[in-house]
C-alpha cells in the first residue's frame, strides 16, 4: 500500500496538539493539509477561501415525523380546518412569510421566521417519494438511504466514498489518509451512533453523544491509567509483526496514535466557548458543539445533529402544546447556530438541510394528535439559500387514502445539494439521474414561489 | 525428423516436470504441524480461529493433547441440543401475512373508503411492526449469548460465516421469525456440506424474501436471487455471463413461500429449456445449483472466502488473478478447493487439513487478523473470563463498531478487515473491554458502574500458590497476562505494565491486574488475533 504512515509529524502534532487547537479556536480560519502544515500554521494559519471543500453541509434530523401540515400551515385550505378541528393553527395565528400567500409557519416558529426574513430560509413544499411507507424505521432508512427499497449505503457515506472523504483528491482525500493529517474526520455525527445515511463502503463516520466521551472510558480512573495508555497508544513502531509496515499489527498502531490526535483536536474543538448564547435544548447543545467544531477549522464536511419525540399521536395540540415546544426548540436552536456562525465568519460556509422521515395524516385522530403519513416540509439554511417557499403544496382535496400526495422527491433535493453545494456528481452518489433543484440563492431563476394548491 | 510442434497438446518434459513439482507442492501444502510445534501459542492460535478464543486452562488443556486430537475436538463437536431456547421461544405469528377474512375486510374498507376501518388495520400493522423489532432484538440477543456459551465454538463460528457471505439484513425482510429460521440453518450446516447448504438457501424464506424470489414471475423473472447466487454466494466475478443469470433467473421462478414454509409454486415455474453455463437442459433451482456446484471456480470461491475468514486476508474474488499471491498460500487454496469439489463440498474433512496444518500455524498469519466486533466482544468474555453483563450494551456495541448481527450492511456482507477500524471504532472497541473488565458503562446508558464483579485473579490461577505467578513476581505476572490475552509480550507491553504495578507498589490484587487488562485490551495489539 501506497501509505506514508509519517508517525513523527503526528507525534510532534500531539504534544503540540494544544497550543494549536486553541490557536485555531479563536480564528475563523481551517486548518489545512497535513499535521505538519498545522504545525507551521501556528505562524501562520491559512485557509483556502473560495474552494468548494470548505462548503459544509449540517443535516437536523426531526425523527418521529414531524407534522407538516401544523409546521408550515396551509390556511388557505378550508379541507385543512375541517380534518383538523381539535389542534389546527387558526389562520390568524400563523406567521405571515414575505413571498409566500396562503401559509405561514406555526406561531411558535418566530426565530425561523425571523430567520426566513433575513434570507436564511428555503422551504420545500410536499417533499416524500412514491409508494410512501408509514413505518419510522423503513421511512427513516429510505430517506437515510436516498433508495425507495432502503438498502444500501448511505447517501452521505457514499458521498465521502466517491469523493474522497470530501477533502478533494489530493494526498489527504485518500480512504485511508490518517485522520490528523487530513485535519478531522469527513463526517461527524452527534449522539451514540452514526446515522445509516453516514456510513458508506470505505469511510467510516466518528459518532459521540459529547466530546468528552470520544475517548477511552478509563482514563479518568486514575493518572497511571491514563499515563500507561497514552505510552501504550502514541508509539511509532512495535515488536513483531508491527515490524512490517503493510501488516495489520503496524496499520493498527497508525490508527491509534490517529485516534489519539483526533479525539484531542475534537475535545479542544468543544471545548472552545461559543460567541454567542444557545438555548438550553438538546439540539441546541449539539448545534453549539458543531459551531464549535467548525469555528475551530476541522476539515469536516458533514455534521449530523437530531431531535427527536415529534411523533405526536396524541395530544399534539394547535397554536400551544406539545408540538409547538418542538418546533420552538427547534427554530430556536438554528437560529442560535447562525446567528454563531455569522459571528465566526463562517455563515457562508454552513448549509443546513432540516428533515423527517414522514409528516402525518391530514385528518387528526380521536386522541386530539395526528397518525403516520406522507409528504411534508423540508427547509433548508443558511445565507446561500434561495429565500421563500418552493414548490406547490400539495392539495388537500386529493388525497392518497387521507394522506397528502408528494410534490418534490426527496432525491432532487439532495441532488440540488450534491451538486450546487458539494460540487459533486449527485448521479453517481443517489445511483439515478434525478432533476437537482436549484438550491442556491444565485441559481435560482424565479424565486417567486406557487404556494396555492387546486 | 520431425519437428516438435509449437502448440503440442502434450507437455513437454518440461512442462510434465513442473506440473508434477507442483502438484508435489499441493500435495505437501497442507502437510500437518509436527507434535512438538503446537505449544501454548499455538493452541490459543486454533481457539481464536476456530471459534471465540480460550481461556488459560483450556488453552493448557488443548496444548497438552497434542495437535490432532485438539483439532478433532474441535471440529467434531455434537450440536448441543440443550439449554438453547428452542424455536418456540420466538414469536412465528408478529408478522404472519393476512388470513382471507382480514384481506377480505381490507378490500371491503378500501371499496366503502372506510377510513375508520383502514386506520385500524395501518395501526395494528405498525404496531406488529414494532413488536417484530422487539423480537430481533432478542433473537440477536439469543445468538450473542450463545456464542459466548457454547461448548461447540466452531458451530457459531462457521455459523457466522455463512451469515456474513450468504448476507440477509432484517432490515428489507422486516420478519424476525425468518431469520431466526436462517440462523438455524446456517447451524444446521455449519460444518456439514456447502452443496446440501445451497440447496436449501434456494429454500429459505428469509432468503427468497431478501432477494425478491417471490416476486418472480414466470413471465417476469426476478434476476436477484440468481445474480447474487452466481457473484457472491458461489462463483464470483468473472466466472459467469448476464445470460447465464437470466437463464438462473428462469430456473429459479416459482421458488417461493407461504406463511413460514417454502413452497414451489409449479404453475409460475418457467420449465422450458435453458442454457446455464453451457449446460441445456429444462433446469429448475437444484439443476441450477446443481450446474454452479459442477463448476471449478465454485469450489476455488469457497476455498477462498474459508481461507479469508480463518487464516488471512486474500482477495474474495478471482478478479486479481493468483498470481501476486505467495506460492505456498496459492497451493494451500487449491488443495482446500481440490478438496471441496472431490468431496460434495464436505467443510469438516477441509476445515479438519486445515487447521491441522503447518500452513495455519505460520507465524506471519498468528496475532495478525483484525478481530470482528463479534469476535472481540465474545472473545473477551470467553478468554478473559470477564462477566457478560448487560447483553443489551454488547449488543449496541457491535452495531457501534459495524457489526450489527442479523443486520448486514448489505448483501455482500461485513467487508471485514481494516475497514472494521477508524478512530471512531476504535474508542468503541477499547471502551467495550472497559465496560466488561472494569464495568464502567459505556456513554448512553444508566450512569454508574454495573454492579456484577471481575474476578481478574482467577486468571493467575491456574499457575498455582508455588509457582513465580502465585506468588506474585511483578515480571511473572505480567507475562502470564500479556500470554493469555496477546498470546505474546510485546516489549513496550512489559514496559508500561510494570511501570503501572510498580506505581501499586508491586501489588498484585484483583484492581491492579483488573488495571492491568484495561491496559493490555487498550493496546492495538489486542485488536489483532
Amino acid at each position: 500500500m501506497n501509505h506514508s504512515p509519517n508517525p513523527y509529524t503526528r507525534r510532534e502534532f500531539l504534544k503540540g496538539g494544544l497550543v494549536m487547537a486553541s490557536a485555531a479556536a479563536t480564528l475563523p480560519a481551517f486548518l489545512n493539509a497535513s499535521a505538519l502544515a498545522m504545525n507551521r500554521a501556528l505562524g501562520g494559519l491559512t485557509s483556502l477561501p473560495g474552494v468548494p471543500d470548505d462548503h459544509i453541509l449540517v443535516v437536523v434530523q426531526l425523527g418521529g415525523g414531524n407534522d407538516g401540515l401544523n409546521t408550515v400551515v396551509p390556511f388557505f385550505a378550508p379541507e385543512y380546518y375541517k380534518a383538523r378541528p381539535g389542534i389546527n393553527i387558526p389562520e390568524a395565528q400563523a406567521l405571515k412569510l414575505s413571498n409566500a400567500d396562503g401559509v405561514g409557519l406555526h406561531p411558535q416558529m418566530a426565530a425561523l421566521k425571523d430567520m426566513y426574513e433575513d434570507g436564511l430560509v428555503t422551504i420545500y413544499q410536499g417533499v416524500g417519494y412514491p409508494n410512501p411507507n408509514r413505518s419510522h424505521f423503513k421511512s427513516m432508512d429510505i430517506w437515510h438511504t436516498a433508495d425507495t427499497t432502503a438498502t444500501g449505503d448511505g447517501w452521505l457515506g457514499r458521498y465521502f466514498d466517491a469523493e474522497c472523504c470530501g477533502f478533494g483528491k489530493g494526498e489527504s482525500g485518500k480512504p485511508d489518509a490518517p485522520e490528523s493529517q487530513s485535519g478531522g474526520p469527513p463526517g461527524i455525527a452527534i449522539g451514540r451512533g452514526a446515522p445509516l445515511a453516514m456510513e458508506g463502503r470505505k469511510i467510516k463516520p466518528v459518532a459521540f453523544e459529547s466530546a468528552d466521551l470520544f475517548k477511552w472510558s478509563a482514563s479518568d480512573m486514575n493518572k497511571d491509567l491514563r499515563d500507561g495508555y497514552q505510552a501504550l497508544n502514541s508509539r511509532e513502531t512495535g515488536d513483531g509483526n508491527a515490524k512490517r509496515p503493510d501488516s495489520n499489527a503496524a496499520f493498527l498502531l497508525r490508527t491509534a496514535l490517529d485516534a489519539q490526535v483526533s479525539s484531542d483536536m475534537i475535545r479542544k474543538a468543544v471545548a472552545a466557548r461559543p460567541k454567542t448564547q444557545f438555548p438550553a435544548s438538546d439540539l441546541g447543545r449539539q448545534l453549539s458543539m458543531i459551531s464549535s467544531m467548525i469555528g475551530a477549522g476541522l476539515k469536516t464536511r458533514v455534521y449530523y445533529a437530531s431531535m427527536g419525540a415529534f411523533d405526536t399521536h396524541a395530544g399534539q395540540g394547535g397554536p400551544q402544546g406539545r408540538h409547538g415546544q418542538l418546533l420552538s426548540q427547534f427554530s430556536q436552536a438554528v437560529k442560535a447556530f447562525y446567528a454563531e456562525l455569522k459571528a465566526q465568519g463562517n455563515d457562508q460556509r454552513v448549509m443546513s438541510m432540516a428533515f423527517s422521515e414522514f409528516g402525518r395524516r391530514v385528518g387528526q385522530n380521536q386522541s386530539q394528535g395526528t397518525d403516520h403519513g406522507t409528504a411534508a416540509p423540508t427547509f433548508l439554511f443558511g445565507p446561500m439559500v434561495r429565500q421563500g417557499v418552493v414548490g406547490e403544496h400539495p392539495s388537500l382535496r386529493d388525497l392518497d387514502e387521507g394522506d397528502l400526495k408528494y410534490k418534490i422527491d426527496f432525491r432532487s433535493l439532495y441532488a440540488g445539494i450534491l451538486e450546487g453545494w458539494m460540487k459533486a456528481d449527485s448521479t453517481a452518489i443517489l445511483e439515478g439521474k434525478y432533476d437537482a433543484l436549484p438550491v442556491l440563492a444565485s441559481a435560482a431563476a424565479s424565486p417567486a414561489a406557487r404556494v396555492k394548491g387546486r | 525428423m520431425r519437428q516438435p510442434e509449437t502448440q503440442s497438446p502434450r507437455p513437454s518434459p518440461a512442462a510434465a516436470k513442473a506440473v508434477l513439482k507442483d502438484d508435489d507442492k499441493i500435495e505437501r501444502s497442507l502437510r500437518p504441524i509436527k507434535k512438538q510445534d503446537f505449544k501454548y501459542e499455538q493452541a490459543r492460535h486454533l481457539l481464536w480461529r476456530a471459534g471465540f478464543g480460550g481461556n488459560e486452562a483450556q488453552i493448557r488443556y488443548l496444548a497438552d493433547l497434542g495437535p490432532e486430537k485438539s483439532v478433532d475436538l474441535v471440529v467434531n463437536y455434537k450440536s448441543a441440543d440443550a439449554p438453547w431456547p428452542k424455536e418456540e421461544t420466538f414469536d412465528n405469528d408478529i408478522m404472519r401475512p393476512p388470513t382471507s377474512d382480514e384481506r377480505e375486510m381490507y378490500r371491503r374498507a378500501q371499496r366503502a373508503q372506510d377510513e375508520e376501518t383502514l386506520a385500524k388495520v395501518r395501526l395494528e400493522r405498525q404496531r406488529r411492526e414494532q413488536q417484530d423489532r422487539q423480537q430481533i432484538a432478542e433473537v440477536q440477543k439469543w445468538w450473542l449469548k450463545r456464542m459466548i456459551e457454547t461448548p461447540n465454538p466452531l458451530e457459531e463460528k462457521m455459523t457466522l460465516f455463512w451469515h456474513g457471505l450468504l448476507a440477509t439484513n432484517y432490515r428489507t425482510i422486516e420478519n424476525s421469525y425468518h431469520m431466526f429460521l436462517q440462523n438455524q440453518l446456517f447451524r444446521k450446516h455449519a460444518t456439514g456440506s456447502y452443496a446440501d447448504l445451497m440447496y436449501a438457501l434456494i429454500r429459505d424464506p428469509a432468503m427468497i424474501a431478501y432477494l425478491d424470489n417471490n416476486d418472480s414471475r414466470k413471465n417476469h423473472p426476478n434476476e436477484n436471487l440468481a445474480r447474487e447466487i452466481m457473484e457472491l454466494f458461489s462463483l464470483g466475478i468473472g466466472n459467469y455471463t448476464e445470460k447465464d443469470i437470466k437463464e438462473g433467473a428462469r430456473a429459479l421462478t416459482g421458488y417461493t413461500f407461504e406463511d413460514d414454509q417454502f413452497t414451489f409454486q409449479r404453475n409460475n415455474h418457467d420449465n422450458g429449456q435453458k442454457v446455464i453455463l453451457g449446460q441445456a437442459g429444462s433446469f429448475d433451482g437444484d439443476g441450477f445449483v446443481r450446474i454452479i456446484l459442477a463448476q471449478p471456480a465454485c469450489s476455488r470461491y469457497i476455498a477462498r472466502r474459508l481461507y479469508h475468514f480463518l487464516v488471512a486476508d486474500v482477495p474474495t474474488d478471482e478478479r486479481g488473478g493468483d498470481k501476486d499471491m505467495p506460492p505456498a498460500q496459492r497451493a494451500v487454496l487449491r488443495q482446500m478447493a481440490s478438496m471441496l469439489a472431490s468431496g460434495n463440498y464436505e467443510l469438516k474433512p477441509v476445515l479438519r487439513k486445515l487447521l491441522l496444518s503447518e500452513h495455519f500455524y505460520e507465524p506471519q498469519f498468528m496475532n495478525d487478523q483484525i478481530k470482528s466486533p463479534v469476535q472481540l466482544v465474545v472473545g473477551a468474555c470467553r478468554s478473559l473470563n470477564t462477566p457478560v453483563r448487560d447483553l443489551t450494551i454488547l449488543n449496541d456495541a457491535l452495531d457501534l463498531m459495524g457489526q450489527r448481527i442479523l443486520f448486514p450492511p448489505s448483501v455482500k456482507g461485513w467487508e471485514g478487515g481494516r475497514a472494521w477500524i477508524n478512530t471512531s471504532t476504535f474508542y468503541v472497541r477499547q471502551n467495550i473491554l472497559a465496560y466488561l473488565i472494569a464495568a464502567r458503562r459505556p456513554q448512553g446508558y444508566a450512569s454508574g458502574d454495573d454492579s456484577q464483579k471481575f474476578d481478574a485473579m482467577a486468571l493467575l490461577e491456574p499457575y498455582g500458590p508455588e509457582s513465580a505467578v502465585g506468588k506474585g513476581e511483578p515480571q511473572a505476572v505480567v507475562e502470564a497476562l500479556l500470554r493469555v490475552a496477546l498470546g505474546w509480550s510485546p516489549s513496550q507491553g512489559v514496559e508500561t505494565l510494570r511501570t503501572y504495578l510498580a506505581a501499586r507498589n508491586n501489588e498484585v490484587t484483583n484492581d491492579s491486574v483488573s488495571g492491568m487488562l484495561l491496559l493490555i485490551t487498550a493496546m492495538p495489539e489486542y485488536q489483532l488475533c
